[in-house]
């Protein structure tokens, strides 16, 4: 039993006086009381634990949060000042990790998608989701799964009707406000696709610059055969912000997941996936790119697992960091036994741009299958000076240079996003952050 | 035009141009031969302001001012190019972006007028044609997966692009066949102009049958040790660098 820190202490307080959506239901409230017990048990993730190894929550461990923010279904938010681009067509709008549907739109929504607000689903329907809720604390999960599974109180149940081909991407969109105090959100979505539904989703985080919120976002994700799901995150989470993303995504066979992160905000920012290649010929492919100054911290963890036969997976991620910015990447491909005919690759690049600035990676392969193919790379470096003299030795300015090679090492993560516009924006947000970075 | 005088210069600790001295002036076409490890790529990057390459001693004079104050990219927009010897590979960055961010930073540098992407793009088409550029190159990557080759000629088409005053090729002609170096050498050519000075800076004798300069210098150990005409680049040929050493007075480097 680790001694209650403060902020293990304001989480059990929480638990105690917390009222959550479905409580009452047996199942539900069994499996809430394991999680917290087993949070009790493990506490938070030390670095002890290989996939914290790099990231330090001691000076969080020292803080106490309230859990959750009783005014955010109310409060005021402006969602254009905080920089969210016109969107079309459906969106789902969280604040402070409540569902609001005063700022979602949700009526444009195609047939065969079905959008709820986690809360909801428990208060109306909640035997459906017994099977993703119930559950018991396993390996795979640290302190703050525990949490959110203890904790939860809204996210986003996403359904996609098999055989549903939907057209144009859904938006999701998580705002952090300034609350009286700073509060840890718990938020869990749930998706599933259906055989064959295709779906794009494009998340966006953005923020109030001090709101020292923590969220703890936890994605599980369920692709039936065949489903195709692309899912873009755009995280620009407010400066002082501290996002915890998990994301478990299960293939079934010939199911397809692509994601796309760009990952450029927050003050402390980790994100977790694992991607379950269950099924056979399943498909994963990650691409990320983060960009770090000041004293950020972010910390990429991609986990695939072969399970299913001829299955692939790729990744390819780029990290800049500048100033006292610390950037970690840890990419592991598990081919398991019978994963026959398994193709995985896991590349990882990384630029540092101040002698203060600091990133680790580590690819890592664990084969236990025959006629497998894996591969992996990862480096860090400094930008190339032969290429800064050639652009110099044209005219162009050691700043802009820089700034141009930057942006051009970064802009490989944004390969394969098919949408023109969203290309677009990222390499805008892109641009916008790097001026700083390479002062 | 261009000046050097007693230029010495040393690269990782190790002295490599030991008192060069040179004139060039506008519409001239000067060649600078000489064996290996002579200093001809160093004469070239020292001109360009190269990082690692640091100047000892002597001076740079480029159009009555101090080329050796200044940064690279400002002898860029001053009018200097220089073709590179290796054009580096760069991922991710268009070559049309590239040249256009490069024309616009030397017009700014030099309070003209920038060029918006539609006037930009009307001047790339007339160079891509003057130059028998291959149009596709363009939206590539700059120089990524070209043919050497192709990265030549894109060197040239920069240079045709960024209209420089004083162009420094540096073995331009280096892993040509000889189509292309006739290909590079007609782009060269159809550049030469009254105001234009060029310092083709070659290994062989065979580029200069091509590009035809107006003088020819050697040089040896750090220094020019013997100026020409052209005909000195046909004698080099034929007797090969250890001929000048030995026309070269012992003890002249006092």
């Amino acid at each position: 039993m680790n001694t209650a820190t403060p902020f293990v202490q304001s989480m059990h307080d929480a638990a105690a006086s917390l009222r959550l959506p479905g409580s009452g239901l047996a199942w539900l409230d069994g499996a809430r009381a394991d999680a917290l017990h087993g949070f009790a048990e493990r506490g938070l993730p030390d670095q002890h634990n290989e996939l914290w190894k790099y990231t330090s929550l001691r000076a969080l461990s020292q803080r106490a949060y309230v859990v959750g923010d009783a005014e955010a279904a109310w409060r005021e938010v402006d969602l254009v000042a905080l920089g969210l681009p016109a969107l079309q067509g459906p969106r789902v709008v969280f604040v402070n990790g409540v569902l609001r549907t005063d700022l979602s739109s949700l009526d444009a929504l195609q047939e065969g998608v079905k959008v709820r607000s986690l809360a909801s689903a428990l208060h109306e329907a909640p035997e459906p989701l017994r099977f993703l809720l119930d559950k018991r604390a396993d390996d795979e999960d640290d302190g703050f799964t525990l949490l959110n599974r203890a904790l939860a109180a809204d996210g986003l149940v996403l359904n996609v009707a098999a055989g549903a081909v939907v057209p144009a991407p859904l938006h999701i969109v998580h705002v952090g406000v300034a609350a009286q105090t700073a509060g840890a959100l718990h938020v869990r979505s749930l998706v599933e696709l259906g055989e064959g539904a295709r779906l794009d989703v494009v998340e966006h985080h953005l923020g109030e610059p001090e709101t020292g919120h923590l969220t703890n976002l936890v994605r599980e994700i369920d692709l039936r055969e065949r489903a195709q799901l692309r899912w873009t995150v755009i995280q620009r989470a407010g400066a002082d912000a501290t996002l915890f993303q998990h994301s478990k995504v299960r293939l079934h066979d010939d199911a397809v997941f692509d994601l796309h992160a760009l990952e450029l905000g927050g003050k402390l920012v980790r994100h977790e996936i694992r991607a379950d290649l269950a099924g056979a010929r399943a498909r994963c492919g990650s691409r990320g790119a983060f960009v770090l100054h000041g004293r950020q911290h972010a910390d990429m963890e991609v986990l695939v697992t072969h399970r299913g036969r001829d299955t692939q997976s790729t990744a390819v991620w780029r990290g800049v960091a500048d100033d006292r910015a610390r950037g970690v990447v840890h990419g592991r491909i598990l081919v398991l036994p019978g994963a026959d005919g398994a193709d995985g690759s896991f590349y990882n690049k990384n630029l540092l741009l101040s002698p203060g600035a600091e990133i680790d990676t580590r690819p890592a392969l664990e084969i236990y299958a025959d006629e497998v193919k894996a591969n992996h790379g990862a480096t860090v470096g400094q930008l190339d000076e032969r290429v800064l003299f050639y652009l110099r030795s044209r005219g162009i300015p050691l700043e802009l240079a820089r700034r141009i090679l930057v942006r051009a090492f970064c802009t490989v993560a944004l390969d394969g996003i098919e949408s023109a516009p969203l290309r677009e924006h990222c390499e805008t947000l892109l641009a916008e952050q790097l001026p700083e970075v390479a002062a | 035009m261009l000046k050097i005088e007693n230029l010495h210069a040393r690269v990782a600790g190790k002295e490599i141009l030991k008192g060069l001295s040179l004139e060039a002036k506008p519409g001239e076409v000067h060649a600078i031969m000489g064996p290996n490890g002579a200093g001809k790529s160093t004469l070239g990057n020292v001109l360009a302001g190269r990082p690692g390459y640091e100047v000892t001693g002597g001076s740079v004079g480029f159009d009555g001012s101090n080329l050796l104050e200044l940064e690279p990219e400002a002898r860029a927009a001053a009018g200097l190019f220089l073709a590179f010897q290796y054009p580096v590979e760069i991922p991710g960055v268009n070559n049309t972006y590239f040249l256009r961010a490069a024309l616009n930073a030397q017009r700014k540098v030099r309070g003209e007028t920038e060029l918006d992407s539609m006037q930009f793009l009307k001047l790339v088409r007339e160079k891509v044609k003057a130059m028998g550029m291959t149009p596709e190159l363009l939206n590539r990557a700059v120089n990524e997966g070209f043919s050497g080759g192709e990265k030549k000629r894109n060197e040239v088409f920069q240079m045709a692009l960024l209209e420089p005053r004083l162009a420094i090729l540096d073995e331009t002609d280096s892993g040509l066949d000889i189509d292309a170096l006739k290909l590079v050498a007609n782009g060269v050519n159809s550049l030469r102009s009254p105001e234009r000075t060029f310092l083709v800076i070659t290994h062989y004798q065979r580029l200069l049958d091509y590009i035809v300069p107006d003088f020819v210098h050697v040089l040896a150990d750090g220094r020019i040790v013997e100026s020409g005409d052209a005909q000195l680049a046909r004698e080099l040929e034929a007797h090969g660098y250890a001929w000048v050493r030995e026309r070269t007075p012992a003890g002249a480097e006092a």
